[in-house]
C-alpha cells in the first residue's frame, strides 16, 4: 500500500542560497506518527513548504493523498489545504480574535455553514483541553495554550495529516511535553503527523521512526535513536 | 457572501480614515473628469445651436425674372439635405439691414441690394462636406451670381468640436488611471495591513476567490460612492453656474447612471489589479 506522503527524488534549489534539498525519498503511511529532525538550514522548513504545495520541487516528485507536484493546479491548492492541518512554531494567532474566533475562522473560510461552526469550535477546543479560555485573547493566554488553539484551527477541517513546524520551539519543557501528547492523541485518534523538531531529548523518549535531513539530504530514516544523538552532537 | 461584506465594513472601521481618503480621491477625480464633461456638453451644445444658423445664401443676377427664381427653388427643394429655402427680394432685404445695421440706417437707400435666396440644411447635413456640395450645385444655376456659406467659419466649429472630444477622451484616460493608482493602492495599504490573516486563510485553504472577495468589493464600494460623490458635486457646480452666470445643461439620468457605474468599474479595476499582484507577494512571502 503507498502512504499518505510519498517523495520521490526530490530537490529543490533556489535561485540566491543554492540547494535547499538534494534527493529526498521518502513515505507516510496513513495514520503514522514521524519525526522531522535536523538543525536549523537543514532543509526542514522546505520539505514542510513542498509538502504543502506552496512551493514545488525543482527535480522529483512529490505526492500527498491524491495531489501531485506534477500536476496540481493553484486553484487546487486550497482543496489539500483543508486536507492538512499545518501548525507553526509562532503559532500564527490573529491577535484581535479570541481563541474560539481564531478557530472559527479557519471553518468561516473553507465554507463551513454558520449553524454548524459554533458546536465544532466548541468540541475542538474541548479537545486541545481550552474550553476554558474559550473568549480569551492570544494576548491573554500562555505559549502552550496558544499553541494549543493553532491546533485546534490545524484540526477544524479533520485533516489526515498534521504538519507541525518546530511546534515547541517557543515552549518551555512542560508545555512542550503537554503538546507532544496532545499530538499523540490526535494521531491516536487517525491523523498522521509529521512533527519537526530539534529536540534530541524527545525524540529519545519516544522511540518514534524519525528522518533526519543535514544540508538537504535525508541522512537517515529509522528509529535508532543511539545514531541521532551522536549525529546532533557531532555537528554541533 | 455575507461573510465578505462583513470583511468590508470591517475594514471600513479599521481604517476609516484611510476609506474616506480613498473615496474623496475617487470622488474628485471623477468631480473634475465629470466637470470637463459638462463643458464638452455645453460645448457641443452651444455648438448645435450655432450650427442651427449655418445657412448657405445664393445671391441672384441682377435682373433675374420670377420664373427663373421659380425654377431654382424648384431645383432647390429636389435636394433631400435642405430643411427649407427662402426667397429675400431686395426690397426686404433692405428691410432687414437696415433692422440689422441700424447704425447704418440713413446710408442704407434704394434697391442696391441684390436678391438672395438663403437655405438652412437639415440635422445631420450641416458637416463642411455637405455644405460645399450643395453650394457647388447652386453655382452651376446660371441665374446665381455667387454663394456664400462661411466655409472657413464651419470648418472652424468643427475644427474646435472635434479639439474638444480629443481633450476629453485624454484627460478622461488620465483621470481614469489616476483613480485606478489611487484604489490599487489603498487596496494595497489594507492587504499589508491584513497580511497575517491573508496567510492563515491560504494556510487553512480558504480559495483564492474567497480572499479577493472582500477586496474586490471593498474597491468596487468606493467607487460607487466616489461616483455618487462625484455626481452630487457635479451638479451642485452646474446648478451654481447656471444660477450665477449662464445658463447650463446638465447630464441626462442615463449618463448620470453610466458616470456612477464607471466609478465602481475603476474600483473594481484598480482592485483587481492591486490584489493580484499584493496577494501573490504576501504569500510569497510567507
Amino acid at each position: 500500500m503507498s502512504g499518505i506522503v510519498r517523495v520521490t527524488n526530490v530537490s529543490k534549489e533556489y535561485p540566491r542560497s543554492g540547494m535547499a534539498l538534494r534527493g529526498v525519498n521518502f513515505e507516510i503511511a496513513k495514520g503514522e506518527f514521524v519525526f522531522l529532525v535536523g538543525h536549523s538550514g537543514a532543509g526542514k522548513s522546505t520539505l514542510l513548504r513542498l509538502l504543502t504545495m506552496a512551493e514545488r520541487p525543482t527535480t522529483g516528485e512529490v505526492r500527498v493523498s491524491s495531489f501531485s507536484s506534477f500536476s496540481i493546479k493553484p486553484r487546487e491548492i486550497p482543496h489539500l489545504r483543508r486536507r492538512l492541518g499545518i501548525v507553526f512554531q509562532d503559532f500564527r494567532l490573529l491577535p484581535d480574535r479570541t481563541a474560539e474566533q481564531n478557530v472559527a475562522f479557519a471553518l468561516e473560510v473553507t465554507g463551513t455553514p454558520a449553524s454548524q461552526i459554533a458546536p465544532k469550535v466548541a468540541r475542538l477546543l474541548l479537545q486541545v483541553g481550552l474550553a476554558s479560555r474559550a473568549t480569551a485573547y492570544p494576548h491573554e493566554l500562555s505559549g502552550g495554550e496558544q499553541q494549543r488553539v493553532a491546533i485546534a484551527r490545524a484540526l477544524a477541517n479533520d485533516p489526515f495529516l498534521l504538519l507541525a513546524d518546530e511546534p515547541t520551539g517557543n515552549l518551555d519543557d512542560r508545555a512542550t511535553h503537554a503538546i507532544y501528547l496532545l499530538l499523540r492523541e490526535i494521531n491516536a485518534r487517525g491523523t498522521a503527523v509529521l512533527m519537526a523538531t530539534h529536540d534530541v531529548a524527545m525524540i529519545e523518549r519516544a522511540q518514534q521512526r524519525f528522518l533526519e535531513l543535514d544540508k538537504g539530504e535525508l541522512v537517515f530514516d529509522g528509529t535508532d535513536v543511539l545514531r541521532l544523538r551522536a549525529d546532533m552532537r557531532g555537528r554541533k | 457572501m455575507r461573510l465578505a461584506l462583513r470583511e468590508v465594513l470591517l475594514a471600513f472601521r479599521r481604517a476609516p480614515l484611510l476609506a474616506v481618503l480613498a473615496v474623496t480621491t475617487i470622488a474628485f477625480s471623477l468631480y473634475a473628469f465629470s466637470l470637463f464633461g459638462l463643458v464638452a456638453l455645453n460645448i457641443r451644445q452651444a455648438l448645435r445651436d450655432i450650427e442651427d444658423r449655418v445657412e448657405i445664401r445664393a445671391f441672384l443676377v441682377e435682373g433675374t425674372r420670377d420664373a427663373q427664381v421659380e425654377e431654382l427653388m424648384q431645383g432647390i427643394g429636389n435636394m433631400p439635405q435642405v430643411a427649407d429655402a427662402g426667397y429675400v427680394s431686395p426690397d426686404s432685404a433692405l428691410v432687414r439691414a437696415r433692422a440689422e445695421l441700424e447704425e447704418f440706417r440713413d446710408v442704407m437707400e434704394g434697391s442696391f441690394l441684390p436678391a438672395s435666396v438663403e437655405l438652412r440644411l437639415k440635422d445631420g447635413s450641416r458637416d463642411p462636406e455637405t455644405v460645399k456640395e450643395i453650394a457647388r450645385r447652386l453655382q452651376t444655376y446660371p441665374q446665381v451670381e455667387e454663394v456664400r456659406y462661411g466655409r472657413e467659419w464651419v470648418e472652424k466649429l468643427y475644427r474646435i468640436r472635434n479639439l474638444a472630444g480629443l481633450a476629453g477622451s485624454v484627460l478622461g484616460a488620465v483621470f481614469a488611471l489616476v483613480s485606478v493608482i489611487i484604489i490599487g493602492s489603498t487596496i494595497r495599504m489594507s492587504i499589508l495591513a491584513r497580511t497575517r490573516e491573508i496567510e492563515i486563510m491560504r494556510l487553512v485553504g480558504a480559495t483564492n476567490m474567497f480572499v479577493r472577495l472582500p477586496y474586490l468589493l471593498d474597491g468596487a464600494l468606493k467607487g460607487l460612492v466616489g461616483g455618487v460623490l462625484a455626481v452630487a458635486l457635479a451638479w451642485g457646480t452646474s446648478t451654481l453656474v447656471t444660477r450665477s452666470l449662464l445658463e447650463t445643461r446638465f447630464f441626462e439620468t442615463s449618463q448620470v447612471l453610466l458616470g456612477i457605474a464607471a466609478g465602481g468599474v475603476l474600483g473594481l479595476l484598480g482592485s483587481w489589479l492591486s490584489v493580484g499582484r499584493h496577494l501573490r507577494q504576501v504569500w510569497r512571502d510567507s
